[in-house]
Order: C-alpha cells, then sequence, then structure tokens
C-alpha cells in the first residue's frame, strides 16, 4: 500500500490535535507516515502510532529552532526522498502552508491547501475545499506530481488505528541557503488554560456588541461553563477589547467548531468568512436584522449581557 | 544606493458582491467588481512606511492580472507608491498559485529588488502560499506573517505572531515580506495623491517579455483541477426567539437538545 506523508505539527513532543486528523484521512489514501522535527519524537510516536502512523520519521537540529520555515522544507524534502509517498498531507497553519508551497515547488507538485476533506479517488486524493465565504465547496485534485495537500483543523473526527509508530531517525542536511532567516527570540504564548481556538469543538466569540474589554469576562464564563475557546470579531480586536490571536474571520483564524456562539456579532462577511463551515451556529443579537440569523440553527434577539449570563448559570446548573 | 522596493497587489473580486464560478470553474471577474485586495493594502501602507524611514528608495507596485487589474495598480500609485509594472496576457487566464509565483518572481527579477513586500493572503484565494514561494523561487530569506516590520542597515526585522509563539526575525536584504492585517491601518489617497498617480509610469509586459511559455501557465499549465464547484446549500431558516427573560434558559434547552450541554 502507498504510503502517504504526514507533517506532524507539535509542541515539544506533544502532538496537536488536527496531526492526529491528517493521520485519520491519510489512512483513506495509504499507509501514514509521519515526520516528527524537534525534541521528544518517542512521546510523540505513540500518541501517533495509536492514529496510525506506521513509521515515525524523525530529524532534530538545531536549525528548526534557528531559522524561519525553510530548514524543516529540507527535512520534509528528505523524508519525501526516503519515501517516495503517494500523499503528503499538513496542518493549514500559516508555517504548514508555507513549508508545503516551498515542498511542492521543489519536488514539482500541486498544492491544495485548507482541504476540509480529503478522499481517495481513481486519478489520487480529492480535496474537498470550502470558498467564497464558504458559500461553495468545491472538489479538487492535483494534476502534476505527487499531492501535496494542507488540512484545516477539525477536518476530521481523529479515529484510534493502532500501529507500529516505529521511530526511524531521517537524516537532514540543512541548506546554508536555508539559514537566511533567524529567530532572534521565541515568546511561547501564554496559556489561557482554555481550548485552542482552531481546535476548540465549541467556540464562544464575542463582537461589537460586547461593547468594551471589561465585558468581555461575560463571555469568558459562558465559554468556561462549556469547556470552549473563545473567539472576537474583528471589530472587537481593532477596539483593543481582545487579542489578535482570537481573532475569528477572513484575516484571522478560521473556525469549524461543533458549535459556534456568536454573541453581539452582526455577521459581516470578513466573520462569516471565519466561522460559517461551523456544524451548529447560534447568535445572540439585540438587531434582529443582523445578517448573523440568516446563519443560525437557533437565535435569540436580545440583550447579551442578559442572555449569556442567565445560559451560563443554566448550563452551570445542568451540568451540576 | 537606493532601496528598490517591489509590492506585489492583487485584483480581486468584490467579496460583498455575489462571487460566483464561471464555465470553466475560474473564478467569474464579469459578475462583480474588483477592487485591491485589502490585505495588500498592509503591504503598500508598510513600504510607504520603510521608504519614508529609509535616506533613498523607490517603490514598485507589481501586479498579474487582466486589463482591469490596473485598478488596483492605481490605488497604490496614489497611496504613494513611484511606478507600476503590470503583466497581463491573454495566456495568463486560469493560472494557479505556483504558476502566478513563477510569473512574478520572473518580473519581479527583471524590475530588480532589494525587498519585496506582499500582504499575507489574497482575499479571493485565502491560500496565503504566495510569499512563501516567491522566497523559494528568489532563493532569498523569507520573513513572513509580520505585524511589524522595519529595515534598517541592509537588513529587515520583524515580529510573527504564530499560533502558539510570537517570534522576532532577522534576515538580511534582498528578503521577501509578508505583512499582516496587524502591521498599520493603511493609508487613504489624498487628492493630491490621486492627480499625481495618473502621471506615474505603468510598464505593460507579458510573457514573452518575461520568457515564460504560455504551457508553464493558464488553466493549461495548472498544477491543480476543480472537478467540481457547488452552491452550499441555503441553511434551513433556524428557530429565533425573543428574549423576554426566558432566552438564556430557552438558549441552553436547545444545546442540551443537541448535547452540547
Amino acid at each position: 500500500m502507498a504510503e502517504v506523508l504526514v507533517y506532524v505539527d507539535h509542541v515539544d513532543g506533544a502532538v496537536r490535535k488536527p496531526t492526529l486528523e491528517l493521520l485519520t484521512l491519510a489512512r483513506r489514501i495509504g499507509e501514514p507516515v509521519a515526520v516528527h522535527l524537534g525534541a521528544n519524537a518517542e512521546d510523540a510516536a505513540k500518541i501517533l502510532g495509536e492514529h496510525g502512523a506506521v513509521k515515525v520519521l524523525a530529524a532534530d537540529a538545531p536549525e528548526f529552532a534557528e531559522y524561519l520555515v525553510a530548514p524543516k522544507v529540507d527535512a520534509l524534502q528528505a523524508a519525501y526522498d526516503a519515501v517516495s509517498p503517494a500523499a503528503v498531507l499538513l496542518p493549514s497553519s500559516a508555517e504548514g502552508k508555507e513549508i508545503a508551497a516551498r515542498l511542492a515547488l521543489r519536488i514539482g507538485s500541486g498544492i491544495i491547501t485548507d482541504a476540509v476533506d480529503v478522499e481517495a479517488g481513481d486519478e489520487g486524493p480529492v480535496a474537498t475545499q470550502s470558498v467564497f465565504a464558504a458559500s461553495y465547496t468545491t472538489k479538487s485534485r492535483i494534476t502534476k506530481g505527487t499531492p501535496v495537500i494542507t488540512v484545516k483543523p477539525n477536518s476530521a473526527a481523529p479515529e484510534a488505528a493502532p500501529a507500529a509508530g516505529t521511530v526511524e531517525q531521517l537524516a537532514v542536511t540543512v541548506a546554508d541557503s536555508s539559514k537566511g532567516t533567524k529567530i532572534v527570540s521565541r515568546t511561547p504564548r501564554e496559556s489561557t488554560g482554555r481550548p485552542d481556538l482552531t481546535e476548540a469543538a465549541i467556540v464562544v466569540s464575542g463582537g461589537r456588541g460586547v461593547n468594551g474589554a471589561e465585558n468581555f469576562p461575560v463571555i469568558e464564563a459562558l465559554a468556561d461553563s462549556l469547556g470552549a475557546a473563545v473567539g472576537a470579531s474583528r471589530a472587537a480586536v481593532d477596539a483593543g477589547w481582545y487579542p489578535h490571536t482570537n481573532q475569528v474571520g477572513q484575516t484571522g483564524k478560521s473556525v469549524s467548531p461543533q458549535l459556534y456562539i456568536a454573541a453581539g456579532i452582526s455577521g459581516a462577511i470578513q466573520h462569516r468568512a471565519g466561522m460559517q463551515t461551523s456544524k451548529t451556529i447560534v447568535a445572540i443579537n439585540k438587531d434582529e436584522e443582523a445578517p448573523i440569523f440568516e446563519l443560525v440553527d437557533y437565535g435569540v434577539v436580545g440583550d447579551l449581557f442578559d442572555v449569556v449570563p442567565a445560559l451560563t448559570d443554566e448550563v452551570k446548573t445542568r451540568k451540576g | 544606493m537606493s532601496l528598490r522596493i517591489v509590492v506585489c497587489v492583487k485584483y480581486v473580486p468584490d467579496a460583498t458582491g455575489d462571487r460566483h464560478f464561471a464555465e470553466d470553474l475560474t473564478v467569474d471577474r464579469d459578475d462583480v467588481d474588483g477592487l485591491l485586495s485589502e490585505l495588500d493594502e498592509y503591504a503598500v501602507e508598510q513600504a510607504l512606511q520603510i521608504k519614508e524611514a529609509a535616506d533613498d528608495a523607490e517603490i514598485t507596485v507589481l501586479t498579474v492580472g487582466p486589463e482591469d487589474a490596473n485598478d488596483a495598480l492605481r490605488k497604490a500609485l496614489s497611496m504613494g507608491a513611484d511606478k507600476a509594472v503590470h503583466v497581463e496576457d491573454d495566456d495568463l487566464h486560469g493560472t494557479d498559485a505556483l504558476g502566478t509565483s513563477l510569473v512574478l518572481a520572473k518580473a519581479i527579477e527583471k524590475t530588480g529588488y532589494d525587498l519585496v513586500v506582499c500582504g499575507m493572503a489574497s482575499t479571493d484565494g485565502t491560500m496565503g502560499v504566495l510569499p512563501a514561494l516567491l522566497a523559494e523561487r528568489l532563493n532569498v530569506p523569507q520573513v513572513t506573517q509580520l505585524s511589524e516590520v522595519s529595515v534598517d542597515g541592509g537588513k529587515v526585522t520583524g515580529r510573527r505572531d504564530g499560533d502558539t509563539a510570537t517570534e522576532q526575525l532577522e534576515a538580511a536584504l534582498p528578503a521577501v515580506v509578508s505583512v499582516t492585517d496587524q502591521s498599520g491601518e493603511a493609508r487613504y489617497p489624498s487628492f493630491k495623491g490621486i492627480m499625481a498617480a495618473k502621471k506615474k509610469p505603468v510598464e505593460s509586459l507579458d510573457l514573452e517579455d518575461l520568457e515564460i511559455e504560455a504551457d508553464e501557465v493558464g488553466l493549461e499549465g495548472a498544477w491543480t483541477k476543480v472537478d467540481g464547484a457547488a452552491e452550499r446549500p441555503a441553511r434551513t431558516a433556524g428557530t429565533i426567539v425573543k428574549d423576554e427573560g426566558e432566552g438564556g434558559k430557552q438558549l441552553a434547552e436547545f444545546l442540551a437538545g443537541q448535547k452540547f450541554i
């Protein structure tokens, strides 16, 4: 069976959920071989094996942390040369897409980004994408070279599929030309204790209607009662009420959770582009004409400062 | 020596318009008004700020696109760019990201550059891969997804806000930079800027000028094929209630019914 390379997104060996989703999708088109760059490959290999990785190609080099993107492309290319895979899958993060693009160019292959589904097809993998602010879905395939596809988080549910997950060292030579962009310093993002926005099963977002940074705890309290991530609209972020890292929308994060709750968000096209593929959409807004209500499965026309705290209390009571 | 800055911009269909596909499954551009991609305005703005901080710099704004794409160039010129290059050729119709990066890279080399500035992504394709592709093709450092950027002493530095960390980056010129919408509000063209833009030179190039064969680009040369596009079915109208004191409870009831609580 053909092998499929899966690029592992991890923080010091702690594998992030989108990678497990990639392994699930990879098993539809071949045998997943994971590529782990950086420290603690053995830790990562355990969970990668549990989710179907037959092999984990591991390489650790200081250059991965010292220079931006390009050394990782060298490594993935080495893995590609070692395996001759049927496809290469990466997560659709900013870095994942950049690595994918440069790899595709080097190996003479086409690239598809932001797939929301990948299936086996007669002429190679078929990727589903959601385009034009999610108003269309397209099916595409790569016609030249080995398909390189990046996949958005929450595109598949990770499935357990025990496999060997044997760690093999991958020899990587980092080219001098890949050492052009120095990472002078790195400050890890402080953990809020909440789930990551792009990975979360439930997202609660606040917008202009939250009316000030001092009111965002109302949104956070609801999120915490549901075990959800907190998002914000561009208007709220531009006003300085919430960090840009939490922005949901075309120029922020694109999310696709099981449940999306929009509070005080009117639903401008920019925001819709980032959340329209959510499975269930709920909105709370004073303005019954707000375009967000066109998208909802359930909407409450009302003041979020009445509705959200009441909902939070009710969730807490029901959860006991 | 003058700092040569090339800003890559894209003319995109207005996202607030009713965008759809043409018969060949490319974006139907006839049906929706186009404009300079909003995310590229940030690139123009940062280029202008870099120029203002430099002793001597010149900004060339570059686009690949049909005749109308000239509008995007005019907007950038009216903001303050010095000159423009427009790559236009009928054989470019349907070119994908890899092909576009080839055309841009050749045009950038022909123009001459020390610094290439791009937006983080286009607002239509939203792939966000073009700056990395340009860096790979030009064999220069990529300093991408920057929320802050500055150029000094032959070096570009910037801040990249990633998913798990914030990084401070540094590279020697020449380099390819991309900036996010957090890099700073783009200026509006002044009346004087709009008038001045009419006199600024726009150079027109085609594939022959760039020594690119027609089959390397366009729909035929594309590395990917769209087999189908379906309009997302309209969502079935949801339940909408008015809060008369019970809105929170009713919503909780709905969420419990959907097994979210």
